[in-house]
């Protein structure tokens, strides 16, 4: 620890602390724009500058000093900084007239007016006036691709968009180029960026110099009204903030929280909502004489409720990626009151089985404990589209202490380096084995960490005693004899956010039901009355024959037309709904708009449809639908928390036999950007996807 | 002075003096006027009926940087903004304001930075209907195109003062 004064008030910090960092400790506000915590340290904006004793007798700038740079005084008394002295305040003063000198005064036109920054920075410890009577330098824009607008007069050049993409995105893309008056931050080729998290640079910098190019001029900060919810993207479960006027969302920004996102989201979370305004199911519709005809709530819950007189329990129901855990419990409800256990939230021929145990599906060493692996082994998974975060984490991990990685499945850039071990099940097998370098290095790890994704477990072309096996081995690699006490590294990376949520209330076939494969066999033979599908649009439709389609979701995707009834529910940002992130984290999200036209909540309409049936399942509001949920499965009352999955039971699963021989694994997320019905409806997902397959390139 | 008094009444000084202030004003200049055909003077930094203003090359001063719309007390501004479609600029795609609402404080072409939104001379715009009173975009331009050579000499005449 080392001891200084910060204006006088006697701090003790740690060794590595930073001068600005005591400052904190201390409560000192200092300015800044080029430091950010999470990224490398550049020094170069020098709006931090304090004057100290004990060190130069000049300013300094605290974001780049170390408390430890700082001597004691001949007699031993503690080295002192000062953040409101007279030279700190002409420091502060000067270094802002110089940002200003080629800053160009467009606030009124700037997309960052009313949370700039350098606004705020400048009223705060600038002065009124500029010396500066030459002209401003002018500066071309680059094109960034079509998330990214860029207006580069404004540039002050921080640098934090460079160091965020060379350090947490893991691409060379951005860099500074020239110097003095002739210093440039540029993409290079004027070629579109191709992370997945470029979208964050638009949060970091301190100027309008990035701006969202989808929300371009579309609002200002101070009419939006802001909602704290939660991203259903992937099943990463991001902390989001939606922004909205009106009954529109305007956009959608990270919060903080450091055990899932840190401050970062994925292009598709932020980016997503124009999709939540086109393709939208607004009001009920009603198959007659082959076509889909506009209805009233009335005839379309007639309609369902006369087939399902008829059907008896031959009434199957598969939920989709973004259905929330209420209305699946709703629908479980309803399908338990007609006798018929076929429910399903999983994909097509899933090797989980409803008998495994809680920790079988999640993701047992936590997003954060990542950071703890030693070794790292990803299997039949690519994070970087499956889940960006995670990914962002793995490379974050990687950086600092260059773990080993290994890869069984695609090969695909990851922006870490990884040994590429195979390609399919065999492989794996070969690996628990004993066989190979990797095998050495898992076990010798004590913080192993087996990434398994749905690719490898979940894939329609593997079937699901491959899945059943790959688990049973993955198990087997994170369970060795030197694993550390109290670490569980067997990790599963679900694709949806409706997956945990689903497997947990038991929304996989029970009670003589089938999977949603089966589900969709059946009614393809006629042997199925009714399927309900819950905004699931992942599935065959065409394999479905003649049974009779409920449809209860937001968008008109897939699902939608093939559907007899369509129910129009609401999306994430129209209902509060809990989702189970692929850690076993309990989730919330807020409503921040109302659906669009007739639509309502999802397990709204189901309880109608229950009453309609003449079997009214026994809630009539969303606080008694949780009261009952939270009866029936406790842990879903914990908002925000993980209860853990047992590591014995992943122990006991490694021990299971194994029948399969080879099988090849592929990743589940074919697009990155296209990958479930509210993506598909969004415009500027098109264009990201298009230029992602190579189809588009930079015309302007 | 109770003889004061009386001197008064009965040489009707009142009367007399009354007489004359009443002819004075009989023979002199008259204040009233005759108002749809004479009107009086108004001050330059007169607040009245609402115009946004073009540049000299016809184009639109506008930017649609909402500050209008943030500092009006009354919330009378409703603007919604977008990049236009032949150029990209920032433009407002509907901007408009409630007369019923507006208090005419003056504050929206304080808060301008292009000097776009301006309360004219123009006091003169009475409706018989409460929607004439809804203004939109294409009205206040039109207002502006009307009224753009008495607001600009206003503004000229106010501006050594700011």
């Amino acid at each position: 620890m080392a001891q200084l004064k910060v204006d006088g008030q006697l701090v003790e910090v740690p060794d590595h602390y930073t001068l600005m960092q005591a400052a904190e400790a201390a409560g000192a506000e200092i300015p800044r724009f080029c430091y950010h915590e999470r990224l490398s340290v550049a020094g170069n904006c020098r709006m931090c500058l304090v004057e100290v004793k004990g060190g130069p007798p000049k300013p300094q700038a605290s974001c780049a000093m170390s408390v430890k740079d700082l001597r004691p005084g001949p007699n031993g008394e503690p080295p002192e900084m000062f953040t409101n002295t007279p030279m700190v305040k002409k420091a502060r003063e000067g270094v802002m007239e110089f940002l200003l000198i080629n800053h160009p005064l467009d606030c009124p036109i700037c997309d960052q007016g009313g949370e700039c920054d350098l606004q705020d920075q400048a009223m705060a410890y600038g002065v009124s006036g500029s010396r500066f009577h030459e002209n401003k330098r002018a500066v071309e824009d680059k094109y960034m691709g079509p998330l990214i607008k860029t207006a580069m007069n404004r540039c002050i050049h921080c640098t934090r968009c460079v160091r965020f993409t060379t350090e947490v995105a893991g691409i060379s893309e951005l860099g500074l180029l020239g110097r003095g008056e002739d210093a440039e931050i540029t993409p290079y080729l004027e070629r579109a960026l191709t992370s997945e998290l470029q979208g964050n640079v638009i949060d970091l910098c301190p100027v309008g110099a990035l701006t969202s190019k989808p929300y371009a001029f579309n609002a200002r900060p101070w009419e939006l009204t802001k909602t704290e919810s939660i991203d259903v993207m992937d099943a990463v479960g991001s902390a989001i903030r939606v922004d909205s006027r009106g009954r529109e969302v305007m956009r959608v920004l990270p919060r903080v929280n450091e055990a899932i996102n840190e401050e970062w989201i994925s292009d598709k979370t932020r980016f997503i909502w124009d999709g939540l305004k086109s393709q939208r199911l607004d009001r009920p519709y009603v198959r007659k004489s082959g076509k889909l005809q506009p209805a009233s709530w009335d005839e379309a819950f007639a309609a369902v409720a006369a087939r399902i007189k008829k059907a008896g329990n031959k009434v199957g129901a598969i939920a989709g990626d973004l259905a929330a855990v209420e209305e699946m419990y709703a629908l479980k409800g309803l399908l338990a009151s007609l006798g018929s256990g076929m429910t399903d939230v999983r994909p097509a021929m899933s090797g989980i089985d409803p008998s495994m145990p809680r920790s079988a599906y999640l993701f047992n060493p936590t997003i954060a404990g990542i950071e703890q692996a030693d070794a790292i082994l990803i299997i039949g998974a690519n994070p970087r589209k499956e889940a960006a975060l995670i990914n962002a984490r793995i490379r974050k991990t990687w950086r600092a202490t260059n773990l080993p990685i290994a890869v069984i499945g695609e090969q695909a850039d990851l922006t870490y380096n990884y040994e590429h071990l195979g390609n399919g099940f065999d492989t794996l097998a070969n690996l628990a084995a004993g066989n190979g370098a990797f095998a050495e290095t898992l076990k010798n790890a004590q913080r192993p960490l087996i990434i398994v994704g749905e690719g490898a477990v979940s894939h329609a072309s593997l079937g699901k005693q491959a899945g059943r096996d790959t688990i049973a081995l993955a198990a087997k690699l994170a369970t060795g004899a030197n694993v550390a006490e109290g670490w569980n590294g067997f990790a599963l990376l679900h694709n949806a956010a409706s997956r945990v949520g689903g497997i947990d209330i038991g929304f996989v076939p029970h009670d003589g039901g089938v999977c949603s494969a089966d589900q969709i066999g059946l009614a393809g033979k006629g042997e199925l009355d009714v399927l309900f599908l819950l905004g699931a649009d992942e599935y065959d439709t065409s394999a479905m024959g003649k049974a009779f389609v409920v449809y209860i979701g937001s968008h008109g995707d897939k699902g939608a037309h093939r559907a007899d009834v369509i129910l129009p529910g609401a999306t994430y940002t129209e209902k509060s709904g809990t989702y189970v992130n692929t850690e076993g984290r309990v989730q919330v999200t807020a409503r921040s708009v109302f659906p669009p036209g007739d639509a309502k909540e999802d397990w709204a309409i189901i309880r109608a449809l229950s009453g309609v049936i003449g079997k009214p399942l026994p809630y009539n509001s969303l606080a008694q639908l949780r009261a009952a949920l939270y009866a029936e499965f406790p842990h879903l009352a914990r908002i925000d928390q993980i209860v853990p999955g047992s590591a014995a039971d992943v122990a006991k699963l490694g021990k299971a036999a194994i029948k399969t021989k080879s099988a090849p694994y592929v990743s589940m997320v074919t697009d990155f950007y296209l990958s479930n019905p509210i993506a598909r409806a969004s415009a500027t997902m098109a264009e990201c996807a298009q230029m992602a397959a190579g189809l588009r390139q930079a015309a302007e | 002075m109770r003889a004061g008094q009386v001197i008064n009444t009965l040489l009707l000084k009142e009367f007399v003096s009354a007489f004359f202030l009443a002819m004075r004003y009989f023979f002199g200049a008259k204040p009233t006027i005759n108002y749809p055909f004479e009107k009086g003077a108004v001050s330059p930094r007169f607040r009245g009926e609402h115009a946004l203003r073009r540049y000299p090359n016809g184009e639109e001063r506008c930017i649609a940087c909402k500050l209008c719309e943030a500092i009006c007390p009354a919330q009378a501004i409703t603007i919604e903004a977008g990049p236009r479609q032949n150029d990209g600029t920032r433009r407002t795609v509907r901007y408009d304001i409630d007369m019923v609402k507006c208090i005419y404080c003056g504050f929206c072409q304080e808060a301008c930075p292009v000097d776009a939104i301006v309360e004219g001379p123009n006091f003169e715009f009475a409706t018989e209907t409460r929607e004439e009173l809804y203004f939109s975009k294409e009205k206040l331009l039109s207002n502006g195109d009307r009224w753009e050579r008495e607001i600009a000499a206003n503004l000229s005449a106010d501006a050594p003062y700011r």
